[in-house]
């Protein structure tokens, strides 16, 4: 995958003369210190990421740390003070007024406000189809795209109002179906969600994230929820006063935070250190029992499509994990063998938590894991359930429900998850 | 104090005199533009029967303002025909309305460029200033000297005294065009025509039209300063109630300006709020 957004060395100070407080930054003085001596605002400093084809790339951090600035900096809304900004190969801090403006044109309109900047003598519709009217797209055509938008984000039956009818969620999705109408490669979103409700603001997420697999545009999005964040971003930045401090996935960031700050913030607002392996996990559906032969083991593996079982004794006591390409094999070698034994060199140790254990260090002894699920086991090494991929990521992103009274929602997920394993463990075979 | 004089009078006396014979064939250009079109309104309003007129004017006071405000305008109306001053209305409308045109024709523009030009903006201030504050009846003289007396120097009075309104409120009208909407229409690729007519304008348009009204209420102020050079209308009527003493006739003639004020002031506030339905 090819670098859509390139950002390096940039930064942005707000004043006069600003390039005074680059020579401050050098000297290692700190953005309140600038403020207070040279009387300039730092709005990012020393910046470096990119941003991949078809990624989602979220910014975070608290209020006023330089996300808005940053991602307005990347279509030049606000010109850099230094730096370059390289968007499909072309540094676009190079290009005069009419280059940019055709560049903004071709592959920015997509761009989703924090204050929704709507047009207040627009009807919704007028709103909506604001960006295809400006690359000219004639009118029938540029309404039923932008009909087709509205109802997208819910809005139907109110084409014709004006935005002072509109709630505050509202008046968002109108600049959201804005964002969405012009079918631009990059789309950069400012707290595109922060004005809805809960509910409905998940469903923009899902919806965002659906229209991603389809769609693969690369997206910036700038948020300050962390559970946001992880949920639709693929990689996340995470920004203090001006600076990155650590770019990497979700569980990057929350296995290993780059310093004490977003440490809290992880904590603070992950429930990694609350929900604990017992309340993630999933009952262990299919197993192998030490007395079961590599045929029938492996004729059950087959049957659910798994490509790694976990086995334990009568009394489910936990013995080990077995993988089916091996036992596949095992079985070949000796085809002739009427009563064939499993073999001990075919039992691998399985990964496995207490039932107590915080998430938090789940996900460290699922880092280290060789393959497949984790198993949880209670003080007598006793097998409870299992611990999947999709469960850790769900449980981090979605705001997991402690006690999941609601059956058909938790074996939903459970399904789901059951998938994802076989996926993780059919990835494991491959390599 | 001085043992000399600074000589502003020779300066402007100069100046006119020099305007005068160099360009009177641009003067004489504008002096027949303007009674082209106040001579075609008037005749054109005149040719109607006054009831059907006034039947116009109420259903767009009905249209722009409610009907409360169009019964006012009917009676309004059917009063200055009765009082026999309807031929007077008419042509005070057709004056105001030309001197009018001609502010939006001169003023519009010049206000969304000295929105655009802190420079042009820095320059044209005082003027407006100048405009504004200088006695009326003090540019009624070189208004005389280029278009002779008459209707014409009448709508050039109104016309300057009319003109600063405009300016200064379309100017402040596309600055405060909340910064976000154009940097939304920056960030869709919009050339600056595009954002001038799509959302600065647009947006402005309810504080435009608050300049159009007040350029309209200055302009009807003008109206009996403008006879006292010729310009006729009901400003004639107020003049020769003066003149003769006759506080009957000219109270009659002031009370027709009124009626025509509001239902002016009420048509065009009303504008401002249609562009801007929810507020
Ligand atoms: N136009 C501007 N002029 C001067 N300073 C600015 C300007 N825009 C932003 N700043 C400053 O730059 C810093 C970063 O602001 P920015 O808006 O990027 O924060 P943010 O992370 O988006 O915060 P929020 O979550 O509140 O939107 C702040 O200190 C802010 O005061
Ligand atoms: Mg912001």
């Amino acid at each position: 995958m090819s670098d859509v957004i390139t950002v390096k060395n940039l930064f942005k100070i707000f004043g006069d003369k600003p390039e005074r407080a680059i020579e401050s930054l050098k000297k290692g003085k700190t953005k309140d210190q600038i403020l207070e001596e040279d009387k300039l605002v730092v709005g990012v400093q020393n910046i470096n990421f990119s941003v991949r084809e078809g990624e989602t790339f979220v910014l975070m951090g608290l209020s006023g740390s330089g996300k808005s600035t940053l991602q307005r900096l990347v279509n030049r809304l606000h010109e850099p003070t230094s730096g370059e900004i390289i968007i499909k190969g072309t540094d676009i801090v190079k290009l005069n007024e009419k280059e940019l403006r055709d560049f903004r044109r071709n592959n920015f309109c997509g761009m989703v406000f924090q204050n929704f900047a709507i047009l207040p003598h627009r009807t919704v519709l007028g709103n909506v189809e604001f960006g295809l009217e400006l690359q000219g797209v004639d009118k029938e055509q540029r309404q039923e795209k932008a009909r087709k938008i509205i109802q997208q984000v819910g809005l139907k039956g109110n084409e014709d109002s004006y935005p002072s009818q509109l709630s505050g969620g509202m008046q968002q999705r109108v600049g959201l179906a804005r964002g969405l109408a012009v079918d631009a490669d990059i789309l950069l979103m400012d707290e595109a969600f922060s004005a809805l409700d809960p509910l409905i603001r998940r469903e923009m997420q899902d919806e965002l994230i659906e229209l991603q697999s389809k769609m693969k545009k690369t997206i910036l999005f700038v948020t300050h929820d962390l559970d946001e964040a992880f949920r639709i971003g693929d990689r996340i930045a995470i920004m203090k006063d001006g600076l990155i401090v650590q770019i990497g996935s979700a569980e990057e960031i929350i296995s290993s935070p780059a310093d004490d700050y977003v440490r809290a913030f992880v904590e603070d607002m992950d429930r990694a250190a609350v929900l604990s392996a017992g309340t993630i996990m999933q009952p262990a559906k299919e197993i192998a029992f030490t007395g079961d032969g590599p045929r029938t083991i492996l004729r059950k593996m087959r049957k659910h499509g798994l490509s790694g079982i976990l086995m334990t004794d009568s009394k489910r006591d936990l013995k080990g994990y077995l993988l089916a390409n091996e036992l596949a094999d095992y079985i070949q070698k000796h085809q002739k063998k009427e009563n064939l034994t499993l073999d001990k060199s075919l039992v691998h140790e399985a990964s496995k938590v207490d039932e107590e254990m915080a998430l938090s260090d789940v996900i460290n002894v699922y880092h280290e894991s060789d393959f497949g699920p984790i198993a949880v086991v209670d003080a007598n090494n006793r097998l409870k359930g299992v611990i999947v991929r999709g469960a850790i990521i769900a449980a981090l992103s979605e705001g997991y429900e402690i006690d999941t009274d609601n059956v058909s929602d938790s074996e939903a997920t459970g399904n789901e998850d059951e998938k994802q394993s076989g996926d993780k463990a059919s990835g494991d075979k491959a390599e | 104090m001085f043992p000399f004089r600074i000589p502003i009078r020779d300066w402007i006396s100069d100046g006119v005199d020099y305007l005068v014979s160099e360009y009177a064939v641009v003067f004489d250009g504008f002096s027949e533009m303007v009674y082209f079109l106040v001579n075609n309104l008037k005749d054109g309003m005149m040719a109607l029967h006054p009831v059907i007129l006034i039947i116009i004017i109420a259903a767009i006071t009905w249209y722009m303002a409610g009907w409360r405000v169009a019964v006012f305008a009917a009676l309004g109306l059917l009063l200055s025909e009765n009082i026999g001053l309807w031929q007077a209305f008419v042509e005070t409308l057709a004056l105001v309305l030309t001197a009018e045109l001609l502010v939006m024709v001169v003023g519009l523009p010049l206000g969304v460029l000295a929105s655009r030009r802190d420079g042009f903006n820095a320059f044209i201030r005082p003027i407006l200033d100048l405009m504004q504050t200088m006695p009326a009846f003090v540019y009624l003289i070189p208004a005389v000297m280029f278009f002779g007396l008459g209707l014409v120097p009448g709508v050039v009075a109104t016309f300057v005294f009319a003109l600063p309104p405009l300016i200064r409120l379309t100017n402040l009208g596309i600055r405060q065009v909340p910064k976000e909407l154009v940097e939304a229409a920056d960030a869709f690729g919009a050339t600056s025509n595009q954002k001038l007519f799509k959302v600065q304008i647009p947006v402005a348009t309810p504080t435009i039209m608050a300049g159009v009204n007040q350029s309209i209420m200055l302009g009807l102020s003008m109206v009996v300063i403008a006879a006292m050079i010729g310009a006729g209308g009901l400003g004639a009527d107020v003049l020769r109630g003066i003149q003769r003493l006759q506080v009957g006739q000219g109270f009659e003639a002031g009370l027709v300006v009124v009626i025509m004020a509001i239902i002016l002031d009420r048509i065009t506030a009303g504008f401002g709020r249609q562009q801007n339905p929810n507020e």
